[in-house]
C-alpha cells in the first residue's frame, strides 16, 4: 500500500460546552495503515475517533472547530453523515450485535442501501462474515441470534456487520478490552489481515496491542497529541518524555 | 507508577554494577600479577571467574523474567536488552584474565625475559577502557562511552607493535620462543579485552540514544 493519506486533522478543536476536549489536533492518517490512538482515559483519543465519522454530532453541547478531510474533502462541509459513515464504519468496545439472527445483522446495512435481492445478500453475508474470520464457526448457525455465541465471536459479527457495506475506514474503539486472550489475538489478526484492503484506526487501552498490530502510533494526552510517528520508533526510541514516561509506565 | 518494576530494574542496575567492580578486582590483579609474574595471584584470578559466571546467569534471568512479567518499553526496554549484551561482554572479559592468568602461570615456569617494550602502554590503554567503559553505565556518560569507542585504535596499534618485536625476538632469539609465544597470546588477549570494552560502551551509547550502530 502507498503512503496515500486518508484523513488530514487540521486545527481541529473540539468542546464539550465549556470544555475543551481537543486542542489543536493536526495529523494525517496514512491509507491502508493501522494506525493506534493511545493515552490515559479521558485524554481526548476516543473523542478524536469519533469525529473521523461525526459521531460526536449527536451530542448535544459538542462544538467542533477545525479541519477533517477524508480523500481531500471536509467531512463537515461537505458530507451527508450517513454517507461519511457508510465509508468509514465502527466497531465498539462492547459487542454490541442488534438483537437478530446474525444473517440479518450482517444484511442490515446493506439492505438500509437497498440490496434485496437474496442471492445477493446472502453473497455479501458470507463474504463479510468469511472477512471477519469467522465464516467457518457460524456458517451453520447463521439464522441464531447473534447474542447466542461468545463475545469474541460477537464481536466478529460487528465487524463482519461493518464490512458489509463495503466502507474505506475501520474505527475501532478499544475493540478487544471486553475480550479474553485467544479472541483478542484472533481480532488482532484479522486487523492486521483487513489493512490490505481497509485503512484501520484504533483506540486502546493495550499498549502492548498498539505495539504488536499498529503501523503508526499516537499518543494523546489532555485533548493533545504529544507525539506521532512510526510505531517501531514510538516504542523503541520516543521523542517527547511525556510519551516515554506514558509508555515506561512513569505516569502519575 | 510500577514500583515494583521500578525496584527491579534499580536492582538488576545494581548487579551489573556489582559484576563491573568484580571484573575491575580481576583485571587490576591480573595485571599486577603479569607485572610481578605472581603465581598465587594468578591462580586467584581463575578461581574467581566462576563467580562472575554465576552473577551473569542470575542476570541473564533477571532480564527474561522482567522482560516475561513487566513487557518493558521504550527506555526500559533498551536498558534491559542492552544489559542482556553487557553482561556476555563482562563476562568475556573475566574470561579472558583468567585466560591470560593461565599463561602468567606457564611463563613462570621459563627463564624471565624482558617484557616487550610496548606492554605496559597495551596494558594502560586496555584497562583505561575497561574503567571507563564500568563508569559511562553507572553515570549513562556517553562521552565516557564514546572516548572508549575512540581508544580502540591505540590498543591495536599497541598490538601489532608488539607482535613484530616479539617476531624479532623469536628471529634473534629462538631460545626465547616459548616465552615470546606467552606474550603473544597475552596480547591477543588483552587486545580483546579493549574490542568487549568497545562494544560494551556502543551498547551503552544505545541505551543513552535508542541509536543503533553497534556492529
Amino acid at each position: 500500500m502507498s503512503d496515500k493519506v486518508k484523513f488530514t486533522v487540521k486545527d481541529l478543536d473540539l468542546f464539550y460546552g465549556n470544555f475543551q476536549a481537543l486542542k489543536k489536533i493536526n495529523m494525517s492518517i496514512e491509507q491502508g495503515k493501522i494506525t493506534a490512538f493511545i493515552g490515559p482515559s479521558g485524554c481526548g483519543k476516543s473523542t478524536f475517533l469519533k469525529t473521523l465519522n461525526r459521531m460526536n454530532d449527536l451530542i448535544e453541547g459538542v462544538k467542533i472547530e477545525g479541519e477533517v478531510t477524508l480523500d481531500g474533502v471536509d467531512i463537515y462541509k461537505d458530507f451527508d453523515a450517513i454517507m461519511l459513515r457508510s465509508r468509514v464504519g465502527m466497531v465498539f468496545q462492547q459487542p454490541n450485535p442488534f438483537p437478530m439472527s446474525i444473517y440479518d445483522n450482517v444484511a442490515y446495512g446493506p439492505r438500509i442501501h437497498g440490496v434485496k435481492k437474496k442471492s445477493a445478500l446472502d453473497e455479501i453475508v458470507e463474504k463479510s462474515l468469511r472477512q471477519a474470520a469467522i465464516w467457518d464457526e457460524v456458517k451453520d448457525k447463521l439464522k441464531k441470534s447473534a447474542l447466542a455465541v461468545s463475545g469474541g465471536q460477537q464481536q466478529r459479527v460487528c465487524i463482519a456487520r461493518t464490512l458489509a457495506i463495503e466502507p474505506e475506514v475501520i474505527l475501532m474503539d478499544e475493540p478487544t478490552s471486553a475480550l479474553d486472550p485467544i479472541s483478542t489475538i484472533k481480532i488482532e489478526d484479522l486487523a492486521t489481515e483487513l489493512k490490505k484492503q481497509y485503512t484501520i484506526i484504533i483506540v486502546t487501552h493495550n499498549m502492548q496491542q498498539a505495539g504488536r498490530i499498529s503501523d503508526k502510533t499516537a499518543f494523546f494526552l489532555t485533548g493533545e497529541v504529544i507525539e506521532y510517528g512510526d510505531t517501531e520508533q514510538i516504542f523503541n526510541k520516543p521523542v517527547n518524555k511525556k510519551t516515554e514516561d506514558y509508555i515506561t509506565g512513569r505516569f502519575g | 507508577m510500577r514500583q515494583t518494576f521500578l525496584a527491579q530494574l534499580e536492582e538488576l542496575n545494581n548487579d551489573v554494577i556489582k559484576m563491573g567492580s568484580i571484573l575491575e578486582l580481576s583485571m587490576n590483579e591480573m595485571i599486577g600479577a603479569l607485572y610481578e609474574k605472581d603465581i598465587e595471584k594468578a591462580k586467584k584470578i581463575i578461581d574467581r571467574d566462576d563467580e562472575i559466571d554465576l552473577l551473569e546467569q542470575h542476570i541473564e534471568r533477571e532480564c527474561v523474567n522482567i522482560i516475561a512479567k513487566q513487557q518493558p518499553l521504550a527506555s526500559d526496554l533498551r536498558k534491559i536488552t542492552s544489559i542482556m549484551k553487557i553482561i556476555t561482554d563482562i563476562e568475556r572479559i573475566a574470561d579472558q584474565c583468567a585466560d591470560i592468568s593461565e599463561y602468567i602461570i606457564k611463563l613462570s615456569k621459563y627463564p624471565q625475559m624482558e617484557e616487550p617494550k610496548s606492554l605496559e602502554l597495551m596494558i594502560e590503554a586496555m584497562k583505561k577502557m575497561v574503567i571507563n567503559t564500568i563508569d559511562s553505565f553507572v553515570e549513562a556518560d556517553l562521552e565516557k562511552a564514546k572516548a572508549v569507542i575512540e581508544a580502540d585504535d591505540e590498543v591495536d596499534n599497541d598490538f601489532e607493535k608488539i607482535t613484530d618485536e616479539l617476531s624479532l625476538t623469536m628471529q634473534n632469539k629462538p631460545e626465547l620462543v616459548p616465552q615470546c609465544v606467552c606474550y603473544l597470546m597475552i596480547i591477543k588477549y588483552l587486545e580483546r579485552m579493549a574490542d568487549h570494552a568497545t562494544n560494551i560502551a556502543e551498547w551503552i551509547t544505545y541505551i543513552v540514544t535508542g541509536d543503533l550502530t553497534v556492529g
